[in-house]
């Protein structure tokens, strides 16, 4: 452009823009809208599961509900009829909880830690694409797939080999649910510790590498250390998530409520006695139906403090290299 | 100044990255108990020619280096060497301060530590107020040796860097721009230590700043897009260069 051009620039004209306002206000208030739908009901959520819960321990008192050891949730169809009342103590079921979780997290917590440093300290880029989309995978499982794996594959493979030395392996064991549990939230585990690892800083391992250190070395003094708070975070996000599952007991941990330790034995989750208590035609009244609503809200305030916990670990650990 | 022996003797290196050549054949001598500025303008490989001296270039999957760099006399690509005895004896001191999230006490005895080089918790202890010493910085964290290291400021975060890498006690120490996330003061301590550091330990500096090269370094090399254009005392580099492409760097037309 010659030198001496000369350009027309704009009137200055700021009051009056040529694009609607009013158009911008809908959207907002559209995206407004959508968000409050989604937070009213889980608030509506809470609120019904806590008004039931209440209904519930009218008829049963609430200590019993917490550390009463019997759960048998049957009631009678008539109220003068032998045995009428049920038994409500949720131990049993707090316990086969745990232990199925405790398994799964025992099965989860080296397979994926192992496979996440593998992945993001080892692995070259080539290994890393095939590998990582593989982990993937697991996750993409339908939980009802992993649960018949459980009771058709894992529970008799684990019977006949506890037979053949001579241990009695009930058919729905504990052991069963929570090493395919377990499996199922390797993916959780090491995607969650592949992103923490990840971001330790390379300055760190460059510094540790320029010292004369080896990549073990490096690994165990300097990246674990430093990423161990985001680990636990995800440790206990796939741990509330082993405590919420729900299809592979259902399917594979049976629905005896024994209290027991042992993993070879039947035992019950919070979760598959819901699932239990609502299947088929029911008084809504109960103490039955509404005990499926106390469990329900002991399971998310369970959940709800893990998941916070372990956000406010993994959030905290973020912050230090932001 | 000319009887002063090499410790450093490289030759005919070449530096690839994938398919690019990054350095051709430089050939240079590093002496003993001196500071060497290596100086260029950005690219033009003397970071590239840095990382060869202590094979970090090694974790760069696709980096190849060939041709000859020995120090003390002994080939540091030969296959029976351990890279991680290697960087032992080659100190690093990075750009960006980067101490461990640890406390000041275990960055610097970090070294140490994995080397196995203190019997005893004392002789720790003696070792991690040398380096401190050493680094300028005891005086100033002798109280909070507990608090972490990346509470420091930029400047002590630096001088605990450098502490941690001559806690080593290696015979060479390298520096890529130490000076340049540092405010001036806090460069001026620095390169004042560097001055004081070079009676125990030989010293490579890449910098971007002409006048830190002349201020802290008695031998200076020019490195222009991967070659190697001039190298000597940095007195005559700075007063009497012989190729025009470093007069023209020197004198601000270039880079």
């Amino acid at each position: 452009m010659p030198e001496n051009t000369s350009i027309q620039v704009r009137d200055f004209e700021i009051t009056t823009g040529n694009r609607s306002k009013s158009f911008e206000n809908i959207v907002v208030a559209l995206m407004i809208a959508c968000s409050a739908v989604a937070i009213v009901v889980t608030i509506g959520i809470i609120f019904s599961l806590l008004f039931e819960s209440i209904n519930f321990f009218k008829k049963v008192p609430m200590s019993e509900f917490l550390f009463g050891t019997t759960w048998s949730p049957q009631t009678a169809l008539r109220a003068d009829q032998v045995g009428a009342s049920g038994r409500f103590g949720a131990v049993p079921l707090i316990s086969g909880t745990l232990l199925i979780s405790f398994i799964a997290m025992c099965v989860a917590t080296p397979l994926g830690l192992f496979s996440a440093i593998y992945l993001s300290e080892y692995a070259g880029n080539k290994t890393r694409s095939i590998v990582k989309p593989l982990l993937e995978i697991l996750a993409g499982i339908p939980t009802v797939v992993y649960g018949f794996f459980a009771a058709l594959t894992v529970a008799p493979l684990l019977r006949a080999g506890g037979e053949g030395i001579g241990l009695n392996v009930s058919s729905e064991s504990a052991l069963a649910a929570g090493v395919v549990m377990g499996i199922m939230i390797i993916p959780l585990i090491s995607s969650l510790s592949d992103d923490v690892i990840n971001a330790v800083p390379q300055s760190l391992r460059d510094a540790s590498l320029g010292l004369g250190s080896t990549d073990s070395e490096t690994i165990r003094r300097v990246i674990l250390p430093a990423a161990i708070p985001g680990i636990a975070g995800s440790l206990l996000l796939a741990a509330s998530r082993a405590i919420g599952e729900t299809m592979i007991v259902v399917m594979a941990a049976g629905l005896a409520a024994n209290l027991t330790a042992n993993p070879l034995e039947a035992v019950t989750t919070i979760t598959a006695q819901i699932v239990a208590l609502l299947t088929g035609d029911q008084e809504f009244d109960s103490a039955k139906t509404l005990s499926a609503f106390a469990l329900g809200l002991l399971l998310f305030a369970v959940t709800l403090i893990l998941n916070m916990i372990s956000l406010k670990i993994v959030n905290k650990y973020r912050e230090q290299y932001d | 100044m000319s009887k002063t022996t090499s410790i450093i003797e490289a030759k005919d290196v070449d530096v690839f990255y994938g398919e690019k050549q990054a350095l051709n054949g430089i050939s240079l001598d590093i002496p003993e108990n001196k500071v060497t500025s290596l100086i260029g303008p950005s690219g033009c490989g003397k970071s590239t020619f840095l990382r060869c001296i202590n094979r970090m270039n090694d974790l760069v999957d696709i980096c190849r280096v060939s041709g000859d760099i020995r120090i003390s006399g002994q080939d540091i690509y030969a296959p029976e060497v351990d890279v991680v005895a290697l960087r032992a004896n080659v100190g690093m001191v990075f750009q960006k301060p980067n101490p461990f999230p640890k406390s000041i006490f275990e960055n610097v005895a970090y070294g140490p530590k994995i080397h196995g080089l203190t019997a005893n918790k004392a002789e720790m202890e003696e070792l991690v107020e040398w380096s401190l010493r050493k680094a300028g910085l005891w005086n100033e964290v002798k109280d909070r040796l507990n608090e972490t290291g990346t509470g420091l400021s930029g400047g002590q975060q630096q001088r605990l860097c450098i502490a941690r890498a001559i806690a080593v006690k290696p015979r060479v120490i390298l520096m890529d721009e130490p000076c340049s996330a540092l405010d001036p003061i806090a460069t001026a301590i620095i390169e004042e230590l560097i001055d004081e550091l070079r009676e125990n330990f030989s010293i490579v500096i890449v910098t971007h700043s002409m006048q830190q090269a002349a201020r802290v370094s008695q031998r200076t090399a020019f490195f222009h897009m991967g070659n190697l254009v001039e190298s000597g005392n940095t007195k005559n580099i700075f007063t009497s260069p012989k190729d025009e492409r470093t007069q023209n760097y020197i004198t601000g037309r270039i880079g």
